[in-house]
């Protein structure tokens, strides 16, 4: 059994806040820059260009890309030999509450759905745990915007709505976003489980770097059909008009009952944050 | 190639403003988003005054991040713009000539901008460290104990954005991705 101090957990969660929300992934930036190059509109070519001269500012400037600075949403990947010193759930919290206290992000959390009072400090955290084997602890702290996180979608096809239906479906609800989530985006889906793990799979879908394809070739293959599909749909940068609406596609899949056909659409815009570490 | 205008904006400026222009904004604006807006308009139901002269004015949808080091303001980009949808043609009514923001708008905020003359400019969503460096000046005029989304009263020079809906209700949303898929054919 390998011991972990909570309070390592804590400084790391406020180390991952603060440089998840400057520091913009090398795949993200790298395909904003293909855009850049390839986009055939001028104002969304111009757009592009500022997308990319921002984050190049809060890489550089230490600040936040955007101002949504987001819920924190963290991924545990615990090893199953590992054992924590101290309230693990306390520490997330407590990490998350430095790094946005430290690094002047915006606090964006209200204590209840309906009351509506801003907790001040960004807590709580959205935390999702995952058992591994091993006795290493890989944290993940991803901050979520609702621009974006507004324009999710789920939904309960049928088994006969197939593959077809699925892919309509997906391009329902980039279409229904439209402007709204900040395009270009990045399209997280996920399929099949049950309710809520389609929703969970399509987040976590968001976490894969967008230069991975999905190790099945039968959805790599989707992932790249939709996203030419969707870039085909014209909405293009902020929804002026143009080629590129989205980054890239993610899929996460797994099984299902036979009655069902669960697919959930996670959306997130060009800030597609997210940092790890390993303990 | 941008039009630069500067606040106040006139029905005049408006009146010369359309879908897809590029604009640089210089002047004063003032931030609210919906919690501001909710209050805003209770106190306009209550016929008291506002806190800060809203005929002619320019309203950011913004809660900006807290200021780092020497910065004036934190990142400063758009909140999505359909959540003051329920408040704005209030605002309009009361003499706001403008919106930044980003998103689709709701066919009564259009309306009342045709009725009244207002402008709807789209800033970039997700360019909050870029745009922020265009605020000179900020200071909180109303609702502090809202946080990022209290009333702000910024000075801006040469803020980008794009008209998105002009005043007779033409749609860049609309046109511009119907001109970008015929240029393709």
């Amino acid at each position: 059994m390998r011991e972990i101090n909570a309070q390592d957990v804590t400084a790391a969660v406020k180390r991952l806040c603060m440089e998840a929300n400057s520091y913009l992934p090398a795949d993200v930036k790298g395909r904003i820059c293909d855009a850049c190059q390839k986009e055939p509109w001028a104002l969304a070519r111009n757009i592009l260009g500022i997308i990319r001269e921002n984050y190049e500012i809060a890489e550089e400037k230490y600040v936040p890309i955007c101002q949504d600075t987001g819920v924190a949403c963290v991924f545990l990947e615990v090893g199953q030999d590992v054992h924590i010193s101290g309230d693990l759930n306390a520490a997330i919290h407590e990490g998350v509450r430095q790094g946005y206290e430290e690094g002047c992000l915006r606090k964006s959390v209200v204590r209840d759905p309906l009351d509506r009072v801003n907790t001040r400090d960004n807590t709580p955290a959205m935390i999702y745990y995952d058992i591994v084997p091993g006795d290493k602890l890989k944290i993940t702290v991803a901050p979520k915007g609702f621009g974006s996180e507004n324009m999710s979608q789920i939904k309960m096809l049928k088994p006969s709505d197939g593959l077809e239906g699925v892919k309509a479906y997906i391009l329902k609800v980039v279409e229904e976003a439209g402007p709204n989530p900040c395009p270009p985006i990045v399209v997280g889906v996920g399929i099949g489980g049950t309710f809520d793990k389609a929703a969970y799979l399509a987040k976590k879908a968001l976490m894969r770097s967008t230069d991975v394809r999905n190790a099945d070739p039968f959805y790599a293959a989707l992932e790249d059909e939709l996203l030419e599909k969707i870039n085909a749909l014209g909405i293009g940068p902020q929804g002026v008009g143009g080629q590129t609406t989205a980054l890239a596609v993610n899929i996460e899949q797994m099984a299902t009952h036979i009655a069902g056909l669960p697919v959930a659409v996670n959306i997130n815009c060009h800030v597609t944050r997210h940092q790890s570490m390993e303990l | 190639m941008e039009k630069r205008i500067t606040t106040p904006l006139t029905l005049e400026q408006v009146r010369g403003l359309h879908c897809g222009d590029s604009v640089l904004i210089s002047g004063v604006i003032y931030t609210a988003r919906d919690a501001a807006h909710k209050r805003l308009c209770e106190l306009a139901a209550q016929g008291k005054e506002l806190p800060f002269d809203v005929k002619d004015s320019v309203i950011y949808f913004v809660g900006p991040a807290p200021a780092k080091g020497d910065q004036v303001i934190g990142s400063a980009g758009p909140t999505t713009s359909y959540r003051m949808d329920a408040y704005s043609p209030t605002m309009i009514a009361l003499g706001q000539r403008g919106m930044i923001g980003k998103g689709k708008r709701s066919p009564e905020v259009v309306a009342a901008m045709k009725e009244h003359g207002a402008v709807y400019f789209g800033a970039i969503g997700g360019a909050g460290a870029y745009l922020s460096r265009c605020i000179k000046k900020a200071e909180i005029v109303a609702y502090e104990d809202l946080g990022a989304e209290a009333v702000r009263r910024l000075e801006v020079e040469d803020l980008p954005a794009f008209v998105i809906i002009d005043s007779e209700g033409n749609n860049l949303y609309e046109n511009g991705r119907k001109e970008y898929l015929a240029s393709l054919k």
